[in-house]
């Protein structure tokens, strides 16, 4: 299959991506925050259809929407960033917007449902170029920060005491997860980057005691999940997305699985 | 020169004073048990001693040095959090979270701050226990491994912000026992917040009681009586002593039920009325102490 050019893009483009959206999705599931990351990818939409009328790639307009709402989420803070209410509320409006601009747009079903679910077999070389710089980017950025990041999440107050700024951390981080949300996107849509962002990570974060271990796991299981899913496209002639949210399915319930059987195991082996 | 201390210092949360005109000192090497009702201003009178809430007015210095955020001679342990279940983090990988944890990069950690955190989970005699899943560890076992994690960088002054919470009686005394030994070796300072006072009887020198926006800082004896305590709830208080136990309860007290309770029943009894709009995040707190020790 990898004779095709637009295979081999695929694969590229889903393996960029996966090492992207593993690690940062870490994070976030480690933060509790997979409801903001939900967000910034609805939110997203918007900005890829204002692309579409403006003229511009949409990933460029999906990333400057994505960057944006991220920040601005993570200097509200804590209290506020955290209100399901209002994050629901402004995912919805936004989608609506999306909406209303693909309405303008004359194209409109197949370009809506390649944003919504993706369409990875239709990345050309230089989406994948544009994936691996912002990919870079993303990765450079989030360690630079994962210390700190690591810190305010397990310990906010004792990492605010010794000086670590939770706003400002807040709002880097969200900033990064915008770039792999971006980037998840172009793979599986914006309704679908939870698939390959929080999927893998809450595995890992089952999986794993060490954090090292558990950012290694979690691109692991992204890019096997990115590549399963391409590859059984390719024999099932079926969406890769619907493939890849099905191994992100089965992940997650062989790590849940997995769990109880060691607590069983471990009650045993103490009685 | 003291380890902390307050200058006519108000302090306010939310626009509301919580504590005004305060002026205490303590000294280094005392073990102070610091009291009094939910939203009395415990926990932000920590955090001023952190410079997370800088005072309205006056001025707080700790060991001489005006108080400011990441000073290196506190050692602070935060109210304990709920931890998801399914969070599998060994608890060693949590206490090395706050090793440096305020530089920028990645978190790896050196050969100095790996030695770092053996040394502190050794301190606590939780470095088998530090393998397991933090999710998995009693609320005792937790709160040794927020200890460990307190005493990083041998600070001089450790605050603890209700270390006792939701731990059952036997579990307290554990507790409380392994602070002041810590406290005899290591000759740190001691800020220990707690609910009741009679845990911490035993090993404390002085009392930090908290109130209707004062301070009273001294003796037991100078500090746990009708009169001072009446002061800072602002309603008659009565002190019943029985049996190396001191019980504080409002007027009208119930001593049928109380001498033969550990103190806690009396203590929420006195404490009832105080839960006027204050923001402890998970306080949940009053009543029965409950046994999180499974």
């Amino acid at each position: 299959m990898l004779d095709y050019a637009f295979m081999r893009n695929a694969f590229a483009a889903a393996a960029i991506v996966a090492l992207v959206a593993g690690p940062v999705g870490y994070f976030l599931v480690l933060r509790g925050q997979t409801f903001a990351g939900h967000a910034l990818a609805h939110i997203g939409f918007t900005g890829a259809t204002g692309a579409f009328l403006l003229g511009i790639p949409p990933l460029w307009g999906l990333l400057g929407m994505t960057l944006a709402a991220g920040v601005v989420i993570g200097l509200l803070g804590e209290d506020l960033a955290q209100r399901d209410v209002a994050i629901g509320l402004v995912l919805a409006l936004a989608l609506g917007f999306g909406f209303l601009f693909l309405h303008f747009v004359t194209s409109f079903a197949t370009q809506a449902t390649a944003l919504l679910f993706g369409n990875v077999l239709a990345v050309d070389p230089a989406t994948v170029w544009s994936l691996l710089g912002l990919g870079i980017l993303a990765l450079a950025a989030l360690g630079a920060i994962a210390r700190p990041l690591l810190f305010a999440s397990l310990q906010p107050e004792l990492a605010q005491a010794r000086g670590v700024s939770l706003r400002l951390i807040a709002a880097l981080f969200l900033a990064i997860v915008a770039f792999a949300t971006a980037e998840a996107a172009q793979i599986v849509g914006v309704l679908l980057v939870f698939t390959l962002m929080v999927g893998p990570a809450a595995a890992a974060l089952r999986l794993t005691r060490r954090v090292g271990a558990g950012v290694l796991v979690a691109a692991a299981l992204a890019l096997l999940q990115a590549w399963g899913g391409l590859a059984l496209a390719y024999e099932t002639d079926w969406p890769a997305s619907f493939w890849i949210t099905a191994l992100s399915g089965l992940v997650y319930a062989a790590a849940v699985l997995a769990g109880s059987w060691r607590a069983v195991a471990a009650r045993g082996a103490r009685a | 020169m003291s380890a902390l201390a307050f200058r006519d210092v108000e302090l306010a949360l939310g626009g509301r004073s919580v504590l005004a005109g305060v002026n205490l000192a303590i000294e280094a090497g005392e073990f102070i048990a610091l009291l009094g009702g939910n939203g009395a201003g415990k926990t932000t009178l920590l955090r001023a001693a952190l410079g997370l809430v800088a005072p309205r007015r006056g001025s707080i210095s700790v060991f001489g040095q005006p108080a400011a955020r990441g000073n290196p001679a506190i050692g602070y342990m935060p109210q304990s959090r709920s931890i998801p279940p399914s969070l599998r983090l060994s608890g060693r990988d949590f206490v090395a979270c706050a090793v440096d944890g305020a530089r920028w990069g990645l978190p790896l950690p050196g050969r100095a701050a790996r030695a770092e955190v053996e040394r502190v989970l050794d301190l606590v005699g939780a470095a088998d226990l530090a393998r397991r899943p933090l999710a998995e560890l009693s609320g005792g076992e937790r709160q040794r491994l927020l200890l460990a994690q307190a005493l990083l960088d041998q600070p001089r002054l450790l605050l603890l912000d209700e270390p006792l919470m939701s731990l059952d009686p036997s579990r307290q005394a554990g507790v409380v026992d392994l602070v002041a030994s810590l406290q005899r070796r290591l000759g740190v300072t001691v800020l220990f917040s707690a609910h009741d006072l009679n845990p911490l009887l035993p090993v404390m020198d002085r009392v930090l009681y908290v109130g209707n926006r004062q301070a009273a800082l001294g003796t037991v004896e100078a500090v746990i009586t009708p009169a001072v305590l009446s002061r800072l709830y602002g309603t008659p208080i009565e002190v019943v002593r029985a049996g190396g136990h001191i019980f504080v309860a409002a007027g009208g007290l119930d001593l049928a039920r109380d001498t033969h309770g550990c103190g806690e029943s009396a203590h929420g009894h006195a404490h009832s009325h105080r839960h006027d709009g204050h923001r402890h995040d998970g306080h949940r707190h009053d009543g029965p102490t409950e046994a999180a020790d499974a």
